[in-house]
């Protein structure tokens, strides 16, 4: 598969580009160099603007930042919020917080990871998993599991805004929110906001649960197509607790190989640089992280739901754990690998969120009044680590003398998972594009496989009137042949 | 006549920020039976806003959009967006009436053209000049605020 990164004769191949012309969220492109025959060079997922994050926050007062970088994403403020600040509490002198403070922060963090799965899986994904049946009664079946979840649309809507209330009234507003300062949080959670969360959550986790029963049956539909669309092996990576459960706001990094071998494990997130690093390629602007033991070319890694669900001992709350161990059973001991089980994995990942929440709102720290804990020595360098719902997502900042970011580094979620990405279409395009007649369909298929890894691939500017996506085919003397594009709308 | 406006985009990122500049004005004025939402993208849960609302219009920036800004009425379209998340608000539309089952207000959309979208940004000199010419025609039309009197004041996209 690798082989597929670089053509051996480009010049002499046809050329193809999935290519969003817009700076709207999607700044990818895709290129597949074809010969004649149409046999599969090359497959690159490109990102095409350099986005200058870091240039964006050095300058700026540590304390201004964690609000600041919610204006990078407008997909994950909340988690953009939450790494800045775990780096800003260390950097402020803040080595821990109340109770009250870090279970509203859990709150806050949990929220967007079920708003965040909601809206992938019910609004992004559910049309990609009836895609790439050709037989007519498999279609039937599929028809048919759909029938048994008819209020699925509108479930995700309101599951998506239970967690946008959860983000609402725990960072103050629906949008720009503080919420997290440096050593704690600034708004408490009022009884009745609890109560009124509360009341909604018990509904919450049924319908998060129907929708891991729905992927699951309709994996029964197709088991081969469900698990082999997209596969590959892979490394795995991502937080764990110190009892090795999943821990999506706080925890030390644990990475698994393809067969689920311990590679690294409970590393101080903070030393990251010992365990991990980036490689530059000349034809995109997004790095690509690896495992420094390991190297380029054998320590790339998975991050996100796929591989959170797999690394960890156990998920801590009990529905999700049983889903879980239903979806382990899938490998029969051994980590799954296809791309659309994702959306399987978000989904048990989103019951687990929504369990959590319980758990919190059911806990009496939460309507607490201590929010700020007591501080300590500053520090000059410090690093947040959080899962966000799409993976690992790192902050680093070092902070001068003069209160004022003189460095910063940001590896986020999309960019660790830029390799696993770039295999996944490789995967896809290799069983579904090559020696075949090209079709909207099957490039399709290449789109389904990167929407799989529910990537961010930009902020949140966007532009009424552009055509995000494009896809160009140019022969070998390099004349456009055809074209076809999709609006935002997708039409 | 219940009005629901909307107005998105990261004011971060240059002339980006002309929907949610435009929304501040509209605060500011405190127009009457009002409701106005603010975010970076359209989402899924912007249909639920839309609930109870008689009129609906849409503040925006674009960057193929005539000078100075373009003014329609917009129907709901089903679509998925392709490698994004954000929704246009056609499909908003589409999502109200699919989820709340009856059809979605008469919505409008005014979109602005922009120049600039760089990170760290500010507005352009264009988008300056624009945000004033757009605010002064959302007065103008907030005076006869109604679906016909709108679909008078149109402009081509």
């Amino acid at each position: 598969m690798a082989s597929l990164e670089a053509a051996a004769s480009p010049e002499k191949l046809r050329r193809i580009a999935i290519d969003p012309l817009t700076r709207v969220e999607g700044h990818g492109k895709v290129t597949l160099l074809l010969d004649a025959e149409n046999k599969v060079h090359q497959v690159r997922l490109h990102i095409v603007e350099f986005r200058g994050f870091e240039a964006f926050i050095e300058g700026r007062p540590y304390w201004e930042v964690p609000v600041t970088v919610q204006r990078l994403c407008g997909i994950c403020p909340v988690s953009h919020h939450l790494a800045a600040i775990k780096a800003m509490d260390a950097i402020a002198g803040y080595s821990h917080l109340t109770p009250t403070a870090e279970k509203l922060r859990r709150l806050m963090h949990y929220g967007q990871i079920l708003q965040s799965h909601a809206v992938h899986f019910f609004h992004l994904a559910s049309p990609d998993l009836l895609l790439g049946f050709d037989s007519e009664p498999t279609r039937r079946n599929i028809v048919g599991v759909a029938a048994e979840f008819p209020d699925l649309a509108k479930q995700g809507v309101l599951l998506r805004k239970f967690g946008q209330e959860v983000i609402r009234h725990t960072a103050g507003k629906r949008i720009h929110g503080v919420g997290a300062i440096p050593g704690g949080v600034n708004k408490a959670l009022s009884e009745p906001e609890r109560d009124s969360l509360r009341s909604e959550i018990d509904q919450m986790i049924l319908w998060a649960r129907d929708a891991v029963r729905m992927i699951a049956r309709l994996h029964e539909v197709h088991p081969a197509f469900y698990s082999g669309f997209g596969a590959f092996r892979a490394n795995m990576m991502g937080l764990v607790d110190r009892h090795g459960a999943l821990d999506l706001y706080h925890g030390s990094l644990r990475a698994r190989d393809a067969d689920g071998g311990p590679i690294f494990d409970h590393i101080d997130y903070s030393t990251y640089e010992k365990v991990l690093t980036e490689e530059i390629k000349p034809w995109t602007y997004m790095k690509f992280p690896h495992i420094r033991a390991l190297g380029p070319e054998a320590g790339w890694y998975r991050v996100g739901p796929l591989a959170r669900i797999q690394i960890c001992a156990y998920l801590p709350s009990e529905l999700a754990e049983i889903e879980r161990r239903d979806f382990l059973a899938l490998g029969a001991g051994k980590p799954v690998h296809g791309a659309l089980l994702y959306h399987w994995a978000r989904m048990i990942e989103a019951l687990h969120a929504a369990e959590v929440i319980r758990d919190l709102l059911d806990d009496p720290d939460i309507a607490g009044t201590e929010l700020m804990a007591e501080r300590g020595e500053r520090q000059q360098e410090a690093v947040g680590v959080i899962e966000a719902p799409r993976g690992t997502l790192f902050h680093h900042y070092r902070v001068g003398e003069d209160d004022l970011v003189k460095f910063c580094r940001l590896i986020v979620s999309t960019t660790n998972n830029n390799q696993a990405m770039n295999e996944a279409i490789r995967a896809v395009a290799s069983e579904y594009v090559d020696g075949r007649v090209l079709t909207e369909g099957l490039l399709n298929h290449i789109e389904v496989a990167i929407r799989a890894y529910d990537p961010c691939l930009s902020c949140a500017t966007h532009a009424i009137g552009q055509m995000p996506l494009e896809v160009d085919l140019v022969d070998a003397d390099g004349a456009l042949v055809d074209r076809r594009r999709k609006n935002l709308g997708g039409a | 006549m219940k009005l629901v406006v909307f107005g998105w985009g990261n004011v971060a990122r240059g002339d980006d920020a002309l929907g949610p500049l435009l929304l501040a004005h509209i605060a500011e004025s405190k127009w009457p039976d009002s409701i106005l939402i603010e975010d970076y993208q359209l989402q899924i849960e912007h249909a639920l806003d839309l609930e109870g609302a008689d009129l609906a219009l849409f503040l925006d920036a674009g960057r193929d959009t005539r000078k100075p800004f373009s003014f329609a009425e917009i129907s709901p379209r089903h679509g998925l967006p392709p490698l994004s998340h954000a929704l246009a608000p056609e499909s908003v539309l589409s999502i109200f009436e699919r989820t709340l089952g009856r059809r979605a207000p008469p919505a409008f959309l005014l979109c602005v053209r922009g120049e600039n979208f760089d990170l760290g940004a500010g507005l352009s000199a264009e988008g300056v000049a624009r945000l004033e010419a757009a605010w002064d025609f959302l007065q103008r039309i907030e005076t006869a605020r109604g679906p016909e009197s709108w679909r008078a004041r149109m402009t081509e996209m």
